[in-house]
């Protein structure tokens, strides 16, 4: 069942807040040993803000959609009290004293959280491989990944272990794995979500988004979720449409736009003609299809891979084992502290990024490298920009393959990359991109397609998403495992 | 005589007197508890993000327009990345290639002049921590945080001055602007107001620099003189006999009076600084710049002129009176309080600056308030006592702090100025001492001094002079 079907359900008093908590928390422990979704569960937490729940949909006290709800959160986010390790061994332990801004909006709309889901170590992957806690299984087959970073929250939302998860999106990290899990997930606009208590992978890429069940769900958690922050700097004051109003579920008149570097060799020939079938599709439902180029796509992941772990080196030097998290032990002078700490502390891919970014930063580089990313970051919005300016939104890959097997890439990092290569431009561009399931492989596996807006669009971009839902059934599949 | 010409510039870091901190809202208050002023913004929890205290802004841009800087519209907060136990975040906020204020100047007096040290720059930045060691535990170090993100500004000059004099001077008169402002205590021990010192020397006429020292741990405007005194003899010691000076950071050492190598270039930080993802491009507006600019309080320059055309006191007094705000200040509460001006000007600029001329402090060290000054001076306006009298009495009131007439009681000072009292001692003295008489009636006026001298002994000093003068002069013509 859906979030806002749940939810409504709950307002009607059908269900308590306690009996729907206490059944995600027995599927939980019944079923995630198989996927390894969860890093950390929180039962006596959750029961407790299920009964205050209840007294507050007994009392029709400030109800919001998420009150009574069970959701869960991606390991990154920051909660206050409960375990946070962003899947990392140099976190371990590690009790946040405060609630990041995700966690406490929700907190204050009554949500119940049932525990913290796995992801890559830091959110640096695309298979959830990288996780201190072990990787994540594919519900749709097992022997595959859920993607990354975010694996845990659209395995655990595709296999009806949670309702709604939250997730983070720095290269693709929503939407890559909604696309491989067969669920939906949103990417806003950059600095529409605070990303206060959120644990800093590259900052001016990171941004907070859901991933749900449909799009509705969708509506309903950005709008739980978006809005100013004063605690984030880089927040966006402009004000919070209704989203779920927003879903007309109209797109005569609209224009997709297609780009042609999208269509590269190498893409996978199922997942080409399932994103082609659904431009059909939404052709079918009045919009105009249009191809548009941007021609700068191809330098989006040499961008990336400059101006991601150039921020990530500095965002992760606090892990230095003096205040929190792991410190090696034995005796050590200062800097063989902070070196035995962050070596025992960091997984290899972690370590190999921040190699990556202090090399890209250091005297004599900086320009060659580092500027000349924030140039060619400029020149992809800019393709972006323009494209806009003869469409309303543009469809596209999420990911050049299905799901691939788990192992597959784990030693070979550029193939890792070049899974994120049609996630990676919008991310570099701050714009919104969701990922909807449009297609099943002849093995079974999840199709996704991608939808990029205009920046601030969210409403729009989940319109059109939403036409298309409404026109197809992909989103009803549900996995058995 | 050397051959050699030093070569000097200051890198100050000063604290602003702002209530909370740089990016978020701990209080910057000094003397708390350990790790008290914390919150998971500045110990750099992980998810925690910066958001500028605009008062920072305000008071840097404030201090960059009262030292003639350009502020810039644009200017870009970045991060200096090292590691070190008390920086938590493992960065460091500052400016770098975009400083909010480019330019200015601040001038001092020399031998030959007026002469002004060109800025470079003032950017802001955060402050670190501090380490704590033998706090409890000997084979441990602790971590104080309670300093962590605190406002501070870094002030840099060019490399103007030649001598560790300047190079004082340049110091004393940016710390008594920021003052002004009040923007920085401007407390060199409290280190709320901190100085690094680049020295070189180069042979005298040549234009190119010679090979730079940074010196740290300078922690009085002596230690600045000090030890740039030192390291110019250093460097040209190491000159003449044929050496090199290498490019290190030096450490003084205040105690053994010389400078010691702490790390030379080679160990130099890398600091990889980049703009800070998490801050926006700081805008300072036009109209904020010109609200700031007519918000300035009075300057040194403006209270000097005002002081001599206000109180027609001599020029001289007034460029010493506003040296320091705060003698500034105290000058006009004794005023207030009634004394005239010029007699306060003469009291605070002889008496009361020798007395505090030592002391790093400067006023604040004087435990005379401006209205026991101003009663001192009372009491030797109205003739209670002699000018004479009144010089040991202030002495007394520096020591005590009491007022001065509780003092002049006390001891019985108080000035005679009854003439009948004057008179009879008068001719007691002129009856004792008859050949004294005969040589001035005789023409040697001179002795009259004698006399004063006898009377004066005779009176314990508390004769009123002028009546004295009158008396004595009177009875021995006659
Ligand atoms: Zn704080």
């Amino acid at each position: 069942m859906t979030a806002a079907q749940l939810s409504s359900m709950l307002r009607e008093r059908e269900i308590s807040s306690l009996e729907l908590t206490k059944a995600y928390l027995d599927e939980i422990q019944r079923r995630d040993k198989k996927l390894n979704c969860y890093v950390l569960q929180c039962p006596e937490l959750a029961l407790e803000q299920a009964s205050r729940a209840d007294e507050r949909l007994a009392k029709k006290d400030s109800l919001t959609p998420f009150t009574g709800l069970p959701i869960a959160l991606k390991d990154i986010f920051i909660t206050q009290g409960v375990e946070t390790t962003c899947a990392s061994k140099i976190l371990k332990g590690y009790i946040p004293p405060y609630d990041g801004n995700a966690a406490s909006r929700l907190k204050a709309a009554g949500a119940v959280l049932l525990g913290k889901l796995n992801m890559d170590e830091f959110a640096m992957g695309s298979s959830n491989e990288f996780s201190s806690f072990g990787p994540v299984k594919n519900p749709w087959n097992q022997e595959c990944t859920p993607g990354g970073s975010s694996g845990g929250s659209a395995a655990a939302v595709a296999a009806g272990l949670a309702p709604i998860a939250l997730g983070t999106d720095t290269g693709g990290s929503i939407r890559q794995p909604a696309a491989f899990c067969g669920t939906v997930g949103l990417k806003p606009t950059y600095g529409r979500v605070s990303r206060y208590g959120v644990i800093a992978f590259a900052s001016s890429l990171d941004q907070v988004g859901p991933i749900a069940q449909d799009v509705r769900d969708c509506a309903m958690m950005l709008g739980a979720i978006a809005g100013h922050d004063p605690m984030d700097s880089t927040s966006i004051e402009t004000p919070v449409p209704d989203y779920v109003a927003a879903l007309k579920g109209d797109v005569k008149g609209k224009t997709i736009g297609v780009p042609a570097e999208y269509f590269v060799s190498g893409i996978d020939t199922e997942v080409e003609s399932a994103v082609r079938a659904a431009a059909k599709t939404l052709e079918g439902l009045g919009a105009r299809v249009v191809e548009i180029s941007l021609p700068h796509t191809k330098y989006a992941l040499a961008c990336y891979y400059i101006i991601a772990p150039a921020e990530a080196s500095a965002n992760l030097a606090r892990y230095d084992g003096i205040r929190f998290g792991h410190r090696a032990s034995g005796n050590h002078d200062l800097a063989d502290l902070f070196k035995a700490s962050r070596t025992e502390g960091f997984g290899a891919e972690v370590a190999l990024r921040i190699v990556v970014g202090t090399y890209v930063l250091s005297s004599g580089y900086y320009d060659a490298y580092y500027l000349k990313a924030q140039k060619v970051r400029t020149l992809i919005k800019n393709d972006f920009l323009e494209a806009f300016k003869s469409c309303d939104a543009i469809l596209a890959p999420v990911t050049p393959t299905p799901p691939f097997k788990l192992g597959e890439k784990t030693d070979d990092p550029i193939q890792m990359y070049l899974n994120d290569i049609f996630t990676i431009p919008v991310n570099l561009a701050g714009l919104p991109g969701m990922s909807l399931p449009c297609g099943v492989t002849g093995s079974g596996l999840p199709i996704g397609m991608q939808l990029i807006g205009k920046p601030l669009d969210e409403a729009g971009l989940m319109n059109i998403a939403y036409a298309y839902e409404q026109a197809t059934a992909w989103h009803k599949n549900i996995p058995v495992f | 005589m050397s051959s050699y010409e030093a070569v000097i510039g200051l890198e100050v870091h000063a604290q602003l007197s702002t209530e909370s901190k740089m990016f978020c809202a701990c209080s910057t208050s000094a003397g708390s508890p350990p790790n008290t002023n914390i919150c998971p913004v500045c110990t750099g929890q992980p998810g925690t993000l910066p958001v500028v205290n605009r008062r920072a802004i305000e008071m840097a841009i404030k201090a960059g327009l009262a030292l003639g800087c350009k502020i810039e519209r644009r200017s870009i907060f970045a991060r200096k990345n090292y590691f070190y136990p008390d920086l938590p975040k493992g960065y460091q906020i500052s400016q770098y290639e975009f400083p909010l204020c480019l330019g200015g100047g601040v001038t001092i007096s020399t031998e030959g002049g007026k002469k002004t040290i060109s800025l470079i720059r003032i950017h802001l930045e955060e402050d670190a921590g501090k380490l704590l060691h033998d706090y409890g535990h000997p084979d441990m170090s602790h971590v104080d945080f309670n300093r962590c993100g605190v406002p501070l500004i870094e002030i840099v000059s060019g490399p103007d001055m030649r001598s560790p004099k300047e190079a004082g001077d340049y110091l004393r008169t940016l710390r008594n602007v920021l003052v002004y402002l009040d923007v920085c205590e401007g407390n060199l021990q409290e280190g709320n107001f901190r100085c690094d010192a680049n020295v070189s020397i180069r042979p005298v006429g040549r234009k190119e620099f010679g090979t730079r020292t940074e010196m740290k741990n300078l922690n009085s405007f002596k230690a600045v003189e000090r030890s740039i005194a030192y390291e110019i003899e250093r460097q040209t010691k190491v000159l003449e006999s044929g050496g090199t000076v290498s490019q290190e950071t030096r450490l003084w050492n205040d105690v053994a009076g010389r400078t010691e190598s702490m790390r030379s270039k080679e160990e130099a930080h890398d600091y990889r600084y980049f703009p800070d993802p998490d801050l926006l491009p700081l805008i300072v507006e036009e109209d904020w710049i010109a609200r700031t600019r007519s918000g300035l309080p009075e300057l040194a320059g403006a209270k000097a002129e005002r002081f001599v055309s206000n109180y027609e006191i001599p020029r001289a007094d007034a460029l010493v009176l506003t040296d320091d705000r705060a003698l500034a200040d105290y000058f006009e509460a004794v005023i207030a309080s009634g004394a005239p001006a010029r007699k306060a000007a003469n009291w605070i600029t002889a008496e009361l600056m020798r007395e505090i001329k030592d002391d790093e402090r400067g006023i604040a060290a004087c435990p005379i308030a401006p209205a026991n000054l101003a009663g001192l001076i009372k009491l030797i306006e109205e003739g209670k006592i002699s000018g004479k009298i009144g010089k040991d009495v202030f002495e007394m009131m520096f020591k005590t702090g009491r007022a001065a007439a509780e003092i002049v009681a006390e001891l019985g000072v108080e000035q005679i100025s009854d003439s009948s009292a004057i008179e009879s001692a008068v001719d007691k003295i002129i009856a004792e001492n008859p050949k004294q008489v005969e040589q001035y009636r005789g023409g040697k006026t001179a002795v009259l001094a004698y006399f004063v001298g006898q009377v004066m002994k005779a009176t314990k000093g508390q004769a009123n002079p002028q009546m004295l003068n009158d008396i004595l002069k009177k009875k021995l013509e006659t």
